[in-house]
């Protein structure tokens, strides 16, 4: 075989592994969602966060606006600090916006949903969050349940 | 029967030093070529000409595993996730087993059953047939004319096939899960796209396959190498490089896979 033959055999095959590359890239992961766009980044306190995980997606009326940057906690307050960036084209919530840690589906994972609030300030860089809703325990609910429903027998 | 035992860690040290001998020789070979590899950039040549022989035509037998693991995944998945409803996770299923292991260890076996073997056999037979020697007397050194240049293809060549086996491996479960089983085109990717991250999966998998493409590349070079120059010492070294190299990717997963997605 002429060696113009193998260089192009031995092109084709490296063009195919990047071809390759892209596709996983592109279609497979998130490469994607990151929108290699800004970013700011706003906090919340939550007494308690169940599943929630770095990377967890931030929702507004569905949509995703950001990811679940970091999460500490917090040993004077004895609450979860979770750390939030959100892409800057989303900068319009108003500072009275709570934050609630939602399940998608009824064990799905959980993720951080906002409800706008009505203020004429938004929230920036930096800010936090002060309304909080924490996360439904599933076994908490369930304890509450059995409880009510023996303090039912009781008084019965 | 004291004699006897004295005998036995007799023999036991003696196999532990040739283990240990054998081991500080293979590495001071993987020095000598990766100091000689430089001298592959004036001869670009020789590592196309390599690449050739070693990747592209590797790549038959890891498209077609490819597809097939990936088809039969996607299957094997489906009938266990449909009990519970969660047949869209199919998607999710088949990439993040082809990314984190069956696209680079999978790769790296055939690699080393095709592309090793075949090295190592050539090799050997060129010191065999004293042509390596002959080398040396014309004064063209062996190791930059001959081996680095089939080391660094074996190097180069990995992660390449690996990210085609793990492209097409799930190209076939798409082809399967929706086209045979029904699923929907948006749940697979979207799914998939959802679960799958670009540094922990894609990227990790990737620095797999480019360890194992080291490991099993100086093996075979080194086999060659070192081969006993008869027909039967050649056929030995051929079978201790594919079984060497399998040993060592299996091992070799197990402790990345440990230190990469265990948190």
């Amino acid at each position: 075989m002429t060696s113009r033959k193998i260089e192009i055999l031995v092109g084709l095959f490296v063009a195919a592994a990047i071809a390759a590359f892209f596709m996983l890239a592109m279609s497979v992961s998130n490469m994607s969602s990151y929108g290699g766009g800004e970013n700011y980044e706003v906090k919340a306190r939550f007494d308690n966060i169940g599943g929630l995980k770095v990377r967890s997606p931030v929702s507004a009326a569905g949509v995703i606006i950001g990811r679940v940057k970091d999460i500490q906690y917090s040993n004077d307050s004895y609450e979860a600090i979770v750390s939030m960036s959100i892409e800057s084209k989303y900068n319009k919530f108003p500072i009275s916006t709570s934050a609630t840690i939602l399940t998608s589906g009824l064990l799905g994972e959980q993720y951080i949903g906002f409800q706008p609030g009505y203020d004429e300030e938004y929230l920036k860089d930096g800010d936090v969050i002060d309304i909080t809703q924490s996360a439904l325990v599933l076994e908490q609910i369930i304890g509450q349940f059995l409880y009510s429903k023996a303090d039912e027998k009781k008084e019965e | 029967m004291f004699n006897g035992l004295i005998d036995r860690i007799q023999h036991l040290g003696a196999v532990a030093i040739g283990i240990f001998r054998r081991l500080g020789h293979a590495s001071v070979f993987l020095l000598q070529v990766i100091a000689s590899s430089a001298g592959m950039l004036a001869r670009p040549r020789l590592l196309i000409k390599q690449l050739y022989s070693v990747g592209v035509q590797t790549l038959v037998i890891i498209v077609v595993a490819g597809v097939f693991v990936g088809m039969v995944m996607s299957l094997q998945s489906y009938y266990a996730l449909v009990d519970f409803g969660a047949e869209d996770s199919v998607g999710v299923m088949v990439a993040l087993s082809l990314l984190r292991e069956l696209g680079p260890v999978v790769t790296a076996l055939l690699f080393a059953g095709r592309a090793g073997s075949a090295l190592t056999a050539e090799i050997g037979l060129m010191k065999a047939t004293e042509q390596l020697s002959g080398m040396e007397m014309m004064a063209v050194n062996p190791m930059q004319r001959v081996i680095a240049p089939r080391f660094m293809a074996g190097v180069i060549s990995m992660p390449l096939l690996a990210t085609i086996f793990s492209a097409v491996g799930i190209l076939g479960g798409y082809v399967v899960a929706v086209h045979l089983l029904g699923l929907d085109t948006g749940a697979f990717w979207s799914q998939s796209q959802a679960k799958v991250d670009l540094y922990t999966d894609v990227y990790n998998g990737i620095i797999k396959s480019v360890v194992f493409g080291v490991v099993a590349s100086w093996i075979a070079v080194f086999e060659g190498y070192d081969c006993v120059p008869t027909s039967e010492g050649l056929g030995q070294a051929t079978t201790r490089t594919v079984v060497q190299s399998s040993l060592a990717i299996l091992f070799l997963d197990f402790i990345l896979t440990a230190l990469m997605f265990s948190k």
